[in-house]
């Protein structure tokens, strides 16, 4: 505080003067690398539209499933055994329980996209901690984090999940995250590692050091900021492959609790050799859903990875 | 380059006994013990915990541990619960079914992927390589096991052009009969699987293709006079046919970890389905001993390609 006082005191320029001259060194400074981003996918006709049919569509699932009571989903009704799809009352079909398949559909989506978005923030955050903490302070710390992480990526990941999810007593919605996030971190702390190894070396964080700014603050205020893009795009695209995570899980059924509708039990009708072909409409839709979202998502991170790559700019001016 | 191989194999060592302590431990957490299900009901409490004794499970976990070592050296690994029968056996026999879908998932993989992913890096920006490059959008994005029940409901049971259960016809002739049904049960789930795992492979080709037209040697070779053609066949694909050898191992691990879902949906009786079938019937021997051959085999993998990458890149070995 002393030392800002000080510096007030000094300089001859008031208080208007700074403000305006701050703005005009705003407007002249190259845009921030997120603008960059934004100025960029704005541009891209197709991705936009996948943004905001992604987002309606969970808004839709999340908001639509709070007008569909649990009975519903969860009580057994004889009389509409597999009813067929494209009727008044099923539009999409009933299951062997005579539950409206649309309906599973909808709550599903919800605990699916759900679960996927609590994976990807988790293994999200560790993963890039994780890389960027190992590739900032390299040598010794580097040696022994990257062990860690050749070994993680040797272990049979999702056998290791399954006897997990099997030992743990009740375990739910939040404990199924814990346990993939503790197999999901690797992908993204190898890509932050190998960006903020590269940074580490650049003058700006040996000018901080000098100055006597910490390690940590370093690393998560000066570095993590300049790779912000660069997360972005990993972060989009492995909410893309987080769907398909726990999803798989739960067709093999080892993912939610019984009982729970996500978008893999519904596929996991498809195990059944007659209602993969008869009763076609069990698991069909739940597929085209997976695939539809696992698509738009992936095409997004695709749009950012291209805007966020200079060579490969369309939306500049 | 015997110092690189010897240096990986010495790395390999602290990760095999972690692999090891970490089974151990997963083994431990399981509910049961040994005995479950060999004890007649009129088993006193006082002879469980006398043949608990003797068989040391009151003693500390580091010399359970090494017991279980020992065991394991001896190629003991329990009794299945769910089979009444030796786990090495069982194991065993599943093993043959899953080596053969792996070992013709990849030579599929490779007799695809390289032809595919050589084409897309010559004529890179043509019509077919914007297909190709959709096809490698579409297989990053989309989980794996939506693909194999599609594939499964539209090739084998709407098209009915391949069996949709098991490894073998139960009818087949004896002889050449059974080995042409064991083909026909392994085609569509080994195509799909190699559906999948070639994309790595076409991605890695056909960028390296590209790096490599536009490296010194070609332009030398291309201002000498070579004809394109030649330039393309015997300098281009020969340096970057190279490094793609060392994915093998890789290869390997991917379609061992797929063959959780693969065996699944198709009901074909490998380590696969007896993982699954054995975490249902709670069949904890069983469990242990594959999730320790599952990481033991990837370790190899890994292994494998790493030594292949020393092998055929020099620069690598300088460490």
């Amino acid at each position: 505080m002393a030392q800002n006082d000080n510096l007030e005191k000094k300089s001859s320029i008031s208080a208007e003067d700074l403000a305006r001259l701050s703005k005009e060194a705003e407007e002249e400074a190259t845009p921030s690398s997120r603008k960059i981003i934004w100025n960029e996918f704005k541009a891209d006709k197709a991705a936009m539209t996948s943004v905001i049919i992604i987002v309606a569509f969970i808004l839709f699932v999340v908001i639509a499933s709070f007008f569909i009571p649990a009975h519903d989903y969860k009580e057994v009704n004889i009389m509409s055994y597999f009813n067929k799809p494209f009727t008044p009352d099923f539009w999409l079909g009933a299951d062997s329980s005579g539950r409206s398949i649309a309906k599973l559909l909808i709550v599903g989506s919800r605990n699916s996209i759900g679960i996927a978005i609590g994976l990807t923030f988790i293994s999200g955050a560790f993963g890039i901690a994780y890389g960027l903490i190992s590739g900032y302070f390299g040598g010794i710390t580097d040696m022994i984090m990257s062990r860690i992480y050749d070994f993680m990526i040797m272990l049979p990941q999702l056998m290791f999940i399954i006897v997990l999810v099997t030992i743990i007593q009740n375990y739910n919605a939040v404990t199924l995250t814990l346990i993939l996030s503790l197999f999901q971190w690797m992908g993204t702390s190898r890509l932050i590692r190998s960006r903020s190894l590269a940074e580490s070396r650049k003058d700006y964080v040996a000018a901080s050091k000098t100055s006597g700014t910490g390690n940590f603050r370093i690393i998560f205020r000066e570095i993590m900021p300049n790779i912000s893009s660069l997360i972005i795009v990993e972060m989009t695209l492995s909410f893309a492959a987080n769907l398909g995570v726990e999803t798989g899980l739960s067709f093999l059924g080892f993912g939610l609790p019984n009982g729970t509708p996500s978008l893999g039990t519904l596929m996991a009708n498809a195990t059944d050799p007659t209602n993969i072909t008869q009763y076609w409409w069990t698991w069909i839709f739940a597929a085209i859903e997976i695939i539809v979202l696992c698509l738009a998502v992936s095409y997004v991170g695709q749009a950012l990875r291209r805007a966020a790559d200079s060579s490969q700019r369309l939306g500049m001016e | 380059m015997w110092k690189t191989i010897l240096r990986r194999l010495l790395i390999i060592i602290p990760e095999i006994i972690a692999l090891s302590i970490l089974v151990f431990l997963l083994a431990k957490a399981m509910p049961g013990d040994p005995f479950t299900g060999s004890i007649n009901p009129h088993a006193s409490l006082a002879h469980i915990h006398h043949l608990m004794r003797i068989n040391g499970l009151y003693d500390p976990w580091y010399q359970q541990y090494w017991n279980w070592v020992v065991h394991l050296f001896h190629g003991n690994l329990g009794m299945s619960y769910e089979y009444q029968e030796p786990v090495t056996r069982i194991v065993g026999e599943r093993a043959i079914n899953t080596l053969w879908l792996a070992v013709f998932a990849t030579v599929m993989t490779y007799a695809i992927g390289l032809p595919v992913g050589l084409y897309a890096g010559r004529h890179q920006n043509s019509r077919s390589d914007h297909a190709i490059r959709i096809y490698t959008y579409v297989t990053l994005s989309v989980p794996f096991f939506v693909v194999l029940v599609l594939g499964l409901w539209i090739f084998g049971y709407m098209l009915g052009w391949f069996p949709t259960t098991g490894s073998i016809n139960t009818n087949a002739a004896p002889g050449m009969g059974s080995v042409i049904s064991r083909i026909q049960h392994i085609v569509l789930p080994g195509l799909l699987q190699a559906f999948f795992s070639l994309t790595g492979i076409v991605q890695y080709l056909r960028s390296e293709v590209i790096d490599a037209t536009h490296s010194d040697y070609v332009r030398t070779a291309r201002s000498k006079g070579v004809p394109v053609r030649d330039v393309f066949r015997h300098h281009i694909f020969r340096n970057s046919l190279l490094p793609i050898t060392a994915t093998a191992g890789y290869a390997i691990t991917g379609l061992l970890g797929g063959s959780v879902f693969t065996e699944t949906i198709f009901s074909y009786p490998g380590m696969g389905l007896l993982f699954v079938s054995a975490i249902n019937y709670r069949d904890y021997t069983v469990i242990t001993a594959l999730v320790l051959l599952f990481g033991f085999l990837n370790m190899l993998g890994t292994l494998l390609s790493d030594i292949i990458m020393a092998a055929v890149d020099p620069r690598i070995r300088i460490e």
